[in-house]
């Protein structure tokens, strides 16, 4: 933790955000000399809380002016940077729900174009009520647990958490043995509507093509999907036609874990990324839980019981955004 | 090396200001209210009359500016969209949350939220153009444009032939003014936007803009300039630093102090804060001419935009303007422009823009 001095003013998703960085930097074990590190984080709601409690209090007197400075997305971003020493490029994004897996894809692209040795990338964001409502008055929140997937599925659940990865360069890992690569990344836009997925899933399937071009991998190549899964009616329908036009017949066994963690919005590509790391680690695809029947439309069936023991090479990651934002990451284990 | 082959902005200042040589910003905007706001165009030539009802400032800012981008360039479609926004919808959000306590969490009307994700500037421009690859929407303070700019630069460097619209656009919102007027960062007295540049008391004034670019790996017919080099570091210790990092700068771009033919600085009025400006033109930017822009544009997230479109123009008439002069030394070539901007000693950056061909 922050010294408590230092935790002034600060936001939720910025303390989460520490939490969850310094476990990613202290299992790196990374010596920092002469390398270039950079920090990219997504978030989405992270300014939102504190204004949510304190927005009267901003406008009418001087009881928490320590909390103003914190209504900014690059808040958490900047705190991160500055408690762990990372002293070189920074930045945030905020495309929504893809905010994080853009973060991990361009942190990746910068270490790509030799910009940086090393990047600490991922996401952070915490629960309010702006958001809780904003889901609400779409008519997209499940009262009850979220089913992604699932025929009579009704909404997502929100959740909240943060997540980062360690990227580096070849030479920057020296010795050490990765815990897997980041093969593929890529972005597409529905262009159809400000929220909304457009109908036909060309959005997602754009986004896994892209992906599957820069990884230089084959659908079939592909062992395990990490579904974008909201449980949204929207969401889940695009997401799964994306899925048939890319992958056909043979679709990989797929889940969304979102009926684990919520839908954590802005971080919920690096908390995903960190999933499919652990499925690539230990030989894992993780139950998509309250799945019953399958959606007419396409009759996709995720999977419903936790695999082990089986030989995951490939992972590909989606995170489908507000504004039609869709990034698909693809993990693989090193050299496969 | 990225070419600028399209350019347009909305601004505090007119929409003609830098049309023609004759007229470049002669005639300026000022304000007294510590608030520099945009003037708009008629929204009616850009959206059709439904959706403009419903549709956020910011939304409409964003759109109209790479419209006019990329009718400059004259393009329908790019291929990649980069924006960078430090607060991109906020005000739509609060309008959101003011409703949601208004309603007691009960049948909140969605249109706010609809529009209160920063990325639907970007997205709003996909669903106009009908662009359905690459969008990216960054938002870190006075980082936000530059790392739009670094992302275009970088699809330049993948993909020759893509044509990107980079874009950094922001919005005043009145609550956010009232909020840290309270800590001190925007002036309390009223004051002349003219003046800003000399002022010796603390705090700045805020201002806006909607600023675009079609850029390209290679010159068009019409390239109004080259970006040759862009980089960001934060959370100086010392003008040492700040200095030391302009010559690491300048030297891996190839060129020395002497091959700039004018600095444009992000002063802002703020005494505490621009001591930093001071001390490099006593120092290293020493005998060089020297020009401010926020005076014309308020201070905000994204006002490198507003800098690199006057950079660009600058180079583009082979001209400056008598009002961002900072010091009366002549511009002797229109050959270099550096750019650099700080944002409370928090966020620093350096933009090298450079004529588009030798000449």
């Amino acid at each position: 933790m922050a010294d408590a001095s230092d935790a002034k003013g600060l936001s939720r998703a910025a303390l989460l955000g520490l939490m969850a960085a310094r476990e990613a930097v202290a299992q790196a074990d990374f010596q920092s000399a002469g390398l270039r590190t950079g920090l990219l984080s997504g978030t989405t709601a992270e300014a939102l809380r504190n204004v949510e409690i304190y927005l009267k209090d901003f406008l009418s007197n001087d009881s928490r002016n320590e909390f103003i400075e914190s209504q900014d997305w690059g808040h958490s971003t900047r705190f991160i940077a500055e408690t762990l020493g990372i002293r070189g490029y920074r930045t945030t994004i905020n495309t929504a729900c893809s905010s994080a897996a853009n973060a991990i894809m361009n942190g990746a692209r910068m270490i790509r174009h030799n910009l940086l040795d090393r990047v600490l990338a991922g996401g952070t964001d915490a629960l309010g009520k702006t958001m809780l409502n904003g889901f609400h008055a779409l008519m997209i929140v499940d009262p009850e647990a979220c089913k992604p997937f699932d025929a009579r599925r009704r909404g997502l659940n929100l959740g909240e958490g943060a997540a980062f990865l360690v990227l580096e360069s070849e030479a920057a890992l020296g010795e050490r043995e990765p815990l897997c690569e980041l093969t593929g990344y890529g972005n597409a836009n529905d262009a159809y509507h400000l929220t909304a997925l457009s109908p036909d899933g060309e959005g997602a399937a754009a986004a896994m093509q892209n992906v599957l071009q820069t990884a230089g991998l084959q659908p079939q190549d592909i062992d395990y999907i990490n579904a974008h899964g909201t449980g949204t009616e929207n969401n889940d329908l695009s997401e799964a036609l994306g899925l048939r036009k890319v992958f056909g017949e043979n679709i990989p066994l797929f889940s969304s874990t979102k009926p684990f963690t919520g839908h954590t919005l802005g971080s919920s590509g690096a908390l995903e990324a960190v999933f499919a790391v652990l499925a690539l680690q230990h030989g894992l695809a993780f139950p998509n839980l309250h799945f019953e029947n399958a959606m007419p439309e396409t009759l996709l069936e995720p999977v419903t019981v936790l695999q082990q023991g089986i030989n995951i090479r490939h992972v590909l990651s989606n995170s489908l955004g507000f504004g039609g934002n869709n990034t698909s990451l693809i993990f693989s284990k090193t050299g496969a | 090396m990225i070419y600028i082959n399209g350019i347009a902005q909305i601004s505090p200042q007119q929409p003609d200001a830098a049309v023609r040589r004759e007229t470049f910003l002669t005639e300026v905007r000022r304000c007294r209210t510590n608030m520099l706001q945009c003037v708009e165009p008629d929204y009616a030539a850009y959206f059709h009359v439904n959706a403009l009802r419903r549709m956020g400032r910011v939304l409409k800012l964003g759109w109209a500016a790479a419209k006019n981008c990329l009718d400059d360039a004259g393009l329908v479609r790019p291929d990649v969209i980069c924006v960078g926004t430090g607060r991109g919808c906020y005000k739509d959000t609060q309008k959101f949350m003011f409703s949601v306590d208004e309603n007691n969490e009960q049948f909140v009307p969605p249109s706010p939220f609809i529009q209160s994700a920063h990325s639907s500037i970007a997205a709003q421009i996909a669903i106009q153009t009908g662009c359905k690859s690459y969008n990216m929407t960054y938002t870190h303070r006075a980082f936000s444009f530059e790392s739009a700019l670094l992302d275009a630069m970088m699809h330049l460097k993948e993909d020759q032939q893509k044509k990107v619209l980079l874009g950094g656009v922001d919005e005043i919102s009145e609550n956010m003014f009232k909020s840290f007027e309270r800590i001190g960062h925007y002036k309390s007295p009223d004051t002349d936007s003219l003046g800003l540049l000399s002022s010796t008391t603390p705090g700045t004034i805020a201002g806006e803009g909607s600023v675009f670019f079609l850029v390209g790996s290679r010159p068009a017919e019409k390239s109004y300039a080259a970006i040759r080099a862009m980089d960001t570091f934060s959370e100086t210790r010392s003008g040492e630093e700040v200095k030391s990092r302009i010559e690491i700068f300048l030297r891996e771009a190839g060129l020395a102090i002497t091959d700039l033919d004018l600095v444009v600085q992000g002063l802002n009025g703020d005494a505490a804060f621009d001591r930093i400006y001071h001390e490099l033109m006593q120092s290293v930017f020493a005998g060089l001419p020297q020009a401010g822009y926020k005076h014309l544009c308020g201070e905000y997230h994204t006002s490198t935009a507003f800098a690199l479109w006057l950079s660009a123009l600058v180079l583009h008439h082979r001209a400056v303007p008598r009002v961002i002069r900072l010091n009366p030394l002549p511009v002797q070539r229109f050959e270099n422009v550096l750019i650099y901007n700080h944002y409370r000693n928090e966020n620093h950056s350096l933009i090298l823009v450079s004529a588009p061909v030798s000449r």
